[in-house]
């Protein structure tokens, strides 16, 4: 079957173990998370969640199923062919010497990309778009050296008026 | 009023209409059992195993319709509900598990008797909660019973550390219920049972399959009414047994691996299936890709997640089964499928469910067949898991819902004993047979001491045949007869039931059977027959592993040897 990258969004009543009850459903099945990321959401008391997963569209959208059976899970939608916004936020630190520091400079600049960090022999580089621009901005620096990236995963966001998904109903509209 | 939280446990219990606890104390609930003195309005049965608290509990919910509770302390307490939790996950029986855990400081620091029960038990419960404030316990048992009885019922568990248990704080009655992300489903989409009635009036061969759904949701009558009005003949699945009369001229039986033949033909050769309360389970589907090759479906359920699981699904309704088919009934017109009915009679000739067969040793589906004629169908029958479940599915006639209580999703062996017991502290009113075999029935066999001790006057009948039967047969039809770990070298189960003071008979002839089944029903407590039946006898129909339900093999009149067998290994 063939499997695709899906984009989970979920708003989550912000308890003990919410997480490790969605992760678990996850894991049973053998999916790899390509990634998860937690915050506040605009409602006290609840957390979003976006979740980024390999899989094919039937079994993904029994997981998703199956997470909105959650109690702690107020409601999850899978807005992967939604028009969305995506972005990730990088931290990397490259090797840099007083001959390559502005090569990296510029390279920064047209990625618009912050310099927050500068030590004699490195520059920390903190980037932020969808995960196609990071890569590509990786690959560049790489010839340098990279010595350590942190990489904080996909938040996403339906574009237009639509909140996040209370798309159960959604859902069944499409069904039928 | 300030109270402890052991109190307001007790206080929230009653409010939720607790009656009976099964459950077996420790040093981590031990100011929960303190507390029992106090209310003499909880029974509380003392059980010998964990275990055989969360499937009595079980048991208990399916004959009363009500929340079974059990209770354990921390650690290894916890730990042995978990099969038992398991069980009721898989058969969406609503439980409530409370178990003790170490004090708040001793959590996380692999104290004495302590295990991460909440997170053991996550894929098996509905949901979970581990009590930080005895201020918070009053509103979560409310939640917990809401959640475990509410949708698609399932065991909810609640960790509750010792020192919560003991402190003091004002009780205060919870409020309303609210979870902003607990959906219950209830009315199906209107198009869909538009669509769904349409296909249902067009429908030449039109065939019901019936599950457990219809008994949890209470709509026996409603799916009455369809199959009668629409005339269309039913098939249950093995826990949708009892939703649909037994003896109703349109009822073709169970379906599945050791479905009635003419049940499996029945879902080959229809052109319509409609899926009230089922989750087309493996053992009732066969080889999923050859599932009913000819048919449109309609699955009504009430989860979402279980709609076009497990096959295609032409008409998706999601909504309680009863709601969902009185709304139905509106649009079903009067319908008769006389060819389609003639046909599936002469299946029936064809395959018929095998009779007990003259010649030869004592047979189990005899035996069951004379303590259905002993009890006109009017008891509840509880059952362990193999051989002899299957024969009581097959050959005991179920009239109405909750009188068949049995393992079904999980397969627990030993479920019988402690599922009677639980049953019949459920309906004292009614006569419960636990049919066992001798695997399953050593499973929980300590239970017998709870009987006694508690007074529960079950009836039981262990199908001895010296085999994991069930496993037997595999290692018998697909495993070159290499019967390896299945003999068992049994004790006499007379003698043990005498050990706990419980009378019993040994019975290894046919003329036997019906004194002394008679004998047990008229004694006024617990009574055990170990029925001597034929060691290799096997269940038949039999759909083998991986292949289509149509591919079902019947009896081949094999030789069968002699009780008691020979060599064993």
């Amino acid at each position: 079957m063939a499997t695709t990258k899906h984009t989970l969004v979920a708003i989550v009543r912000d308890r003990p173990g919410v997480l490790n009850r969605m992760v678990s459903l996850f894991r049973r099945r053998g999916f790899n998370i390509d990634s998860i990321v937690v915050g506040h959401s605009e409602e006290p008391e609840m957390s979003r969640v976006t979740i980024v997963v390999n899989g094919s569209a039937a079994m993904v959208e029994q997981v998703r199923k199956q997470l909105d059976k959650l109690v702690d899970v107020v409601r999850i939608s899978d807005i992967t062919g939604e028009n969305i916004t995506v972005r990730e936020l990088a931290l990397v630190k490259v090797k840099a010497s007083s001959g390559t520091r502005s090569e990296i400079l510029e390279i920064a600049d047209i990625f618009r990309a912050n310099i927050v960090d500068v030590a004699s022999d490195s520059l920390t580089i903190e980037v932020t778009g969808d995960e196609d621009k990071i890569d590509s901005m990786l690959k560049l620096l790489r010839s340098y050296g990279i010595k350590e990236i942190a990489r904080t995963g996909r938040v996403a966001m339906v574009r237009g008026t639509i909140r996040v998904p209370s798309q159960v109903e959604g859902r069944k509209k499409r069904m039928i | 009023m300030k109270k402890t939280g052991a109190q307001i446990i007790c206080e929230s219990l009653l409010a939720e209409g607790v009656e009976v606890l099964f459950g077996l104390p420790g040093g981590s609930i031990l100011p929960f059992y303190d507390t029992l003195s106090q209310y003499p309005q909880l029974r509380h049965i003392l059980v010998r195993h964990e275990q055989c608290a969360a499937h009595a509990a079980d048991a208990y919910a399916r004959v009363t319709g009500k929340v079974g509770v059990c209770v354990a302390t921390s650690g290894p307490g916890a730990t042995n509900l978990v099969t038992g939790i398991a069980n009721a996950h898989l058969d969406s029986v609503p439980i409530v598990a409370i178990t003790g855990q170490v004090a708040r400081p001793f959590i996380g620091k692999d104290a004495f008797q302590e295990i991460d029960i909440t997170g053991i038990t996550l894929p098996i419960t509905k949901h979970s909660y581990l009590v930080h404030d005895a201020a918070e316990l009053a509103s979560i048992i409310k939640e917990a019973f809401y959640i475990a009885r509410s949708g698609r019922p399932g065991p909810v568990l609640i960790d509750v550390p010792r020192d919560v248990q003991l402190e003091q704080v004002e009780y205060v009655p919870p409020g309303e219920v609210n979870l902003p992300g607990y959906k219950v489903p209830t009315r199906g989409h209107p198009t869909q049972l538009k669509n769904a009635a349409r296909l249902i009036n067009e429908a030449q061969r039109p065939l019901i399959i019936a599950g457990h759904g219809v008994i949890i949701s209470g709509a026996s009558e409603e799916l009455k009414k369809l199959a009668e009005t629409a005339q269309v003949p039913v098939i249950t699945t093995l826990l949708g047994l009892g939703g649909f009369p037994g003896n109703h001229v349109l009822n073709y039986g169970m379906a599945g691996m050791h479905g009635t033949g003419y049940a499996n033909r029945a879902i080959d050769n229809a052109d319509l299936i409609v899926a009230i309360g089922i989750r087309f389970d493996d053992r009732l589907t066969g080889k999923i890709s050859a599932f009913a090759p000819h048919a449109k479906i309609i699955h009504i359920d009430l989860d979402p997640a279980e709609i076009g699981k497990n096959v295609r699904v032409d008409v998706p309704i999601v909504g309680d089964v009863k709601v969902v088919l009185e709304a139905m009934l509106e649009m079903i017109e009067p319908r008769e499928h006389l060819e389609w009915l003639r046909q599936l009679e002469d299946w029936r000739r064809q395959h018929p469910i095998e009779p007990a067969r003259e010649g030869s040793g004592l047979l189990p589906q005899y035996v069951i067949r004379q303590i259905y004629e002993a009890t006109g169908g009017d008891a509840i029958i509880v059952t362990g898991v193999g051989q002899h479940q299957m024969w009581t599915a097959q050959h005991y006639v179920f009239h109405e819902p909750g009188t068949f209580v049995s393992s079904g999703g999980l397969g627990t062996m030993g479920f019988g004993l402690p599922a009677a017991m639980g049953a019949k502290v459920g309906r004292p009113d009614r006569t419960v047979w636990l049919i066992d075999g001798d695997g399953s029935f050593q499973m929980t066999i300590q239970e017998l001491a709870t009987l006694v001790q508690d007074k529960i006057a079950i009836k039981i009948a262990i199908m001895n045949n010296g085999y994991l039967g069930m496993v037997r047969q595999w290692q018998e039809l697909f495993h070159g007869k290499r019967y390896i770990a299945t003999p068992l070298s049994c004790p006499d189960f007379v003698k043990v039931a005498e050990a706990y003071c419980i009378p019993g008979l040994r019975v290894t002839r046919r003329e036997e059977v019906s004194g002394a089944i008679a004998q047990a029903m008229a004694y006024h407590g617990p009574f055990l027959i170990s029925f001597a039946v034929e060691p290799e006898e096997n269940v038949f129909p039999m759909v083998p592993p991986g292949a289509s339900v149509a591919e079902f093999i019947e009896h081949p009149q094999k030789e069968v040897s002699v009780w008691p067998r020979q060599n064993t290994p």
